[in-house]
């Protein structure tokens, strides 16, 4: 006869529940998750163990190599920058606006996302070459946008956007009018308002939103390609690095490469789910 | 700082919530809004702070017209339900926040601002608590901090939005008791909104009984309580009942008998109206010569020394029902025979 | 006293001319990043007319790769979407320990660069890995064929469907479901009449969603198809070939068929949420 107290401390998988189906879903999920992830990543893993340390630091530390890492992180980065300026006005053009077509703006904002990225690609190239509609204007103010850092910076606005409007709108929604108007009260005017109590509140969801754009930009490729030149040196970035190893055959190479950015991936979402948890702590059980 | 408010009309898409609302607010007085929701109590304090614009009519602060100030020019303190704590910031910070937004030649330097946000703090008992965040204060708490940001910019008129009801009973109590004290130290004009008739009898100097966008009746709390001017306020403030009746022959009857009573100086002297009066003003008639109103127990309860009867009374064909005290030896038995008159009462016009 | 509503501000918006600012910025980088390339797609694919729009299609190569990415696509979203109902219901409905990193697992792709998603197939299936040789002697070809384009387009797009299905699952609770239980509804009653109804909408977008990838996915799968034309070209390989080629408007005439697809998937988001849009907030607000 077990005792209840025996029963209760012994450690729990999962809190009982009288729902069906938790070994079905959960198994088949991680056999599915197991096969098209986790044996594909060990191969990664694998292949990039077989690696002495000597050779790796040599792929790593190839000039090309720490170019195109740099043109990667770079154009990213600016381009996340962007997207935070920009995507926090559309944002809040579609919060906290009515206009006519504020629905159709509304659902503009993902196009990037159901856009495939050689479609983005080839009509960015399209605009911006010297020839094309905008390059042609550009090129009277001077300014080259194609076949350079500049062409992968416009190219990774594109697709960075969504992710920051997607990611501050619904913390936007929630803020508390409230707030707004307490700090009115207070004799603040609509610009400190904004600034010293509206944005800061948004400071996590912003940050969020620009670690994914930045994540995002850095892996690009299809949308980034045709754009950019791919000059060596100058405008070409690590995805095109790793495959321009591979059809070389140097598997070192493109695994070595490829473990950086993964490692940076890795990174990023700690950093990302660091932000959310500090947050929550912070900001949760709101006043 | 007296607050003038002269005929005010506010509405919303159309929709009077507020329909020519005048009062005059005296300087220092503690003044509850208390009314039943959609009364445009909220909608009047709104308009006060300068949150909400006016349809028609203006608002006066002292001699001076601010009907068209904007909420900032009007330096009014305001105190929100859910108190809008600013959680981002510590404390101190929320505090010092309405003299930090100062520009700069008004703006009293770091010192002092530091040293009105510490006796800030020690006024509403939340001393060294400064560093703190929001989100680490229970409710009673970050209201007391939301009052303390409020009163740091040294507003003309402190205005509560139903400052207590958020909070469970038992930090409701002690608070009022709290702000009460807290007013008579400050010896600011302070006008709360409530919908608890109880904490704005308990707390207030005067009363503005509100319904349906207008004001039925201003008053002390034994002014709205004792002589209620309307049938609103006398069902709305404490208990009470009420049959329909009829003035004749210089008596009060009801469904056409006497009931032992007749009306007052300023009853209505003739035809119907209804009768109003509270559960605990009644008396029991035994002798059964004596006129009385009549009926049967339906059902009764005790309450702590009394007990309350819930008695049927006239015809079947139009039942009545009141609620009366009765004393704990009377015969409450389900279907006794009981009959009973108003010692206190007040007689309004159909 | 009627008084000028004009000078009054409500102090939760901005002064007029500050609110128009923003609008404007708002709409000219809208409409500079987002819908300029969009429109650039169709206008060059019409440039030189309908005939040679329509010219475009005759070719037998592009009809390969269209019906190779519709191939893809049937094969993977299916399995997708199994994939997410099935993960959303552990994730959504049970505790368990581990759960987060099956929610981190499950946004992987959408950290990794789809080239990296690509790689570690061709790491794992190439010649020179440890299954190449085996795979060879047995005549099996996943690389540089059908099997490998599946395989990558499923780790890119796989998420789609979770992704939509799991904050939704978890806002709407076991509660639907417990009653159902106890009311005698054995589990695939449930899910189906109960668990079902209420993720329709959830369900339709990510399934959308994940078609919408499925189709335009070009860096993982431009690794491992080795570009055959006519037997491993994609419709996003196929662009890419003809773009490279200079043959400009067969390369948008083609890509203005993705971009038709992408533009069906927000239009159908819209009118979803127009039409039901009360309900999807009820619905999440179980």
């Amino acid at each position: 006869m077990t005792t209840p107290a025996a029963v209760s401390v012994r450690w729990r998988l999962r809190q009982p529940s009288v729902i069906p189906g938790f070994g079905l879903t959960l198994g088949f999920s991680l056999a599915y998750l197991t096969l098209i992830i986790l044996i594909p990543l060990a191969g990664l893993v694998w292949r990039s163990a077989s690696l002495s340390g000597a050779e790796f630091l040599a792929i790593l530390t190839d000039p090309r190599t720490l170019h195109a890492l740099k043109v990667s992180f770079g154009t990213a980065f600016v381009a996340a920058l962007i997207n935070v300026v920009f995507g926090v006005v559309v944002a809040w053009a579609i919060v906290r606006y009515t206009f006519p077509g504020r629905r159709i703006v509304d659902a503009i904002v993902d196009l990037p996302f159901a856009l495939p990225t050689a479609v983005a690609g080839i009509a960015l190239a399209a605009l911006y070459a010297p020839n094309g509609w905008i390059g042609v204007l550009l090129g009277y103010a001077g300014i080259k946008a194609a076949f350079n850092p500049t062409g992968i910076v416009i190219a990774l606005v594109f697709i960075g956007l969504p992710f920051v409007v997607r990611t501050v709108q619904p913390v936007m929604e929630e803020i508390d009018r409230e707030v707004e108007e307490a700090a009115a009260t207070l004799g603040a005017n609509r610009f400190q308002t904004v600034f010293r109590v509206l944005l800061p509140g948004l400071a996590p969801a912003i940050l969020t939103g620009f670690a994914l754009a930045f994540a995002r930009g850095v892996g690009e490729y299809g949308s980034v390609i045709f754009i950019a030149g791919n000059i060596p040196y100058v405008s070409e970035i690590a995805p095109l690095l790793i495959v321009v190893r591979l059809e070389e055959f140097n598997y070192a190479a493109a695994t070595a490469i490829a473990s950086i950015m993964l490692a940076l991936a890795f990174l990023m979402l700690l950093v990302i789910n660091l932000i959310q948890a500090w947050s929550r702590r912070r900001y949760s059980h709101g006043a | 700082m007296d607050v003038s408010v002269r005929n005010i009309r506010k509405e919303f898409d159309r929709y009077p919530a507020l329909n020519d609302v005048s009062l005059d607010i005296r300087s220092g007085e503690l003044i509850a809004l208390l009314g039943p929701s959609g009364s445009g109590k909220t909608t009047l304090l709104r308009l006060i702070a300068g949150l909400e614009q006016p349809t028609l009519g203006s608002i006066f602060f002292g001699a001076e017209d601010a009907s068209h100030k904007s909420v900032q020019e009007r330096h009014v303190g305001f105190v929100f339900q859910h108190y809008a704590l600013f959680r981002h910031m510590t404390l101190a910070d929320n505090i010092a926040f309405g003299l930090t937004v100062r520009a700069r030649h008004e703006r009293p330097p770091k010192a002092e601002i530091r040293r009105r946000v510490d006796e800030l703090l020690d006024m509403v008992h939340l001393s060294g608590l400064g560093k703190r965040y929001p989100n680490q204060l229970s409710g009673g708490q970050r209201q007391r901090v939301a009052l303390a940001r409020a009163m740091a910019i040294e507003p003309r008129v402190l205005l509560l939005d139903e400052p207590f009801g958020a909070l469970d009973a038992k930090v409701r109590k002690e608070l009022r008791r709290w702000l009460r004290e807290f007013h008579d130290r400050t010896g600011h004009t302070t006008v709360f909104v409530t919908h608890d008739q109880e904490e704005a009898l308990e707390l207030a100097d005067r009363v503005v009984v509100m319904s349906q966008g207008r004001i039925e009746q201003v008053g002390s709390s034994d002014d709205v309580y004792d002589r209620p001017n309307s049938p609103f306020v006398f069902s709305f403030i404490g208990d009470s009942a009420s049959l329909p009746v009829t003035v004749a022959e210089g008596g009060i009857r009801f469904q056409g008998e006497a009931i032992g009573i007749a009306p007052g100086p300023d009853d209505v002297a003739v035809g119907e109206g209804t009768l109003f009066f509270r559960p605990q003003d009644v008396v029991l008639v035994t002798d059964p010569a004596v006129p009385a109103l009549e009926g049967r127990v339906a059902t009764s309860r005790r309450l702590a020394g009394t007990r309350i009867a819930d008695i049927d009374i006239g015809t079947p064909e139009r039942p009545h029902h009141v609620e009366i005290e009765i004393p704990l030896d009377a015969n409450a038995a389900n279907g006794a025979a009981i009959r009973f008159r108003p010692t206190r009462w007040k007689l309004f016009g159909a | 006293m009627a008084h000028e509503t004009r000078r009054f501000r409500s102090p939760t918006t901005e002064a007029p001319l500050a609110r128009y600012a923003l609008m404007a910025l708002a709409f000219l980088f809208l409409a500079l990043f987002l819908i300029l390339p969009l429109a650039a797609v169709f206008i060059e694919a019409f440039r030189k007319g309908v005939g040679a729009f329509l010219a475009a299609f005759g070719d037998p190569d592009t009809l390969a790769a269209i019906r190779l990415t519709l191939l893809v696509a049937v094969i993977a979203v299916p399995l997708n979407l199994v994939f997410g109902v099935a993960a959303a219901w552990a994730i959504a409905k049970f505790e368990f320990k581990g759960k987060a990193f099956l929610t981190t697992l499950i946004d992987l792709p959408f950290s990794v660069s789809p080239v990296i998603s690509g790689l570690v197939y061709v790491l794992l299936f190439g010649s020179a890995s440890v299954l190449g040789p085996w795979l060879k002697s047995h005549g099996i070809e996943i690389l540089f064929a059908v099997p490998g384009i599946v395989l990558a387009t499923i780790f890119v797009t796989f998420p789609f469907v979770a992704r939509e299905l799991i904050p939704l699952m978890q806002e709407q609770g076991t509660g639907d479901e417990e009653a159902a239980l106890s009311l005698g509804a054995s589990g695939w009653q449930t899910f189906r009449y109960v668990t079902l109804p209420n993720i329709r909408w959830g369900l339709l977008y990510g399934v959308l969603l994940c078609n919408a990838r499925a189709m335009g996915e070009f860096g993982a799968v431009s690794v491992v198809s080795g570009r055959i034309r006519g037997l491993t070209n994609t419709m996003p390989l196929h662009v890419e070939i003809l773009y490279n080629e200079y043959n400009f408007v067969a390369a948008f005439a083609v890509a203005s068929l993705l971009a038709g697809l992408a533009l069906v998937t927000l239009v159908v988001k819209t009118l979803l949420e127009l039409r039901y849009g009360a309900e999807i907030a009820a619905g999440r607000k179980h």
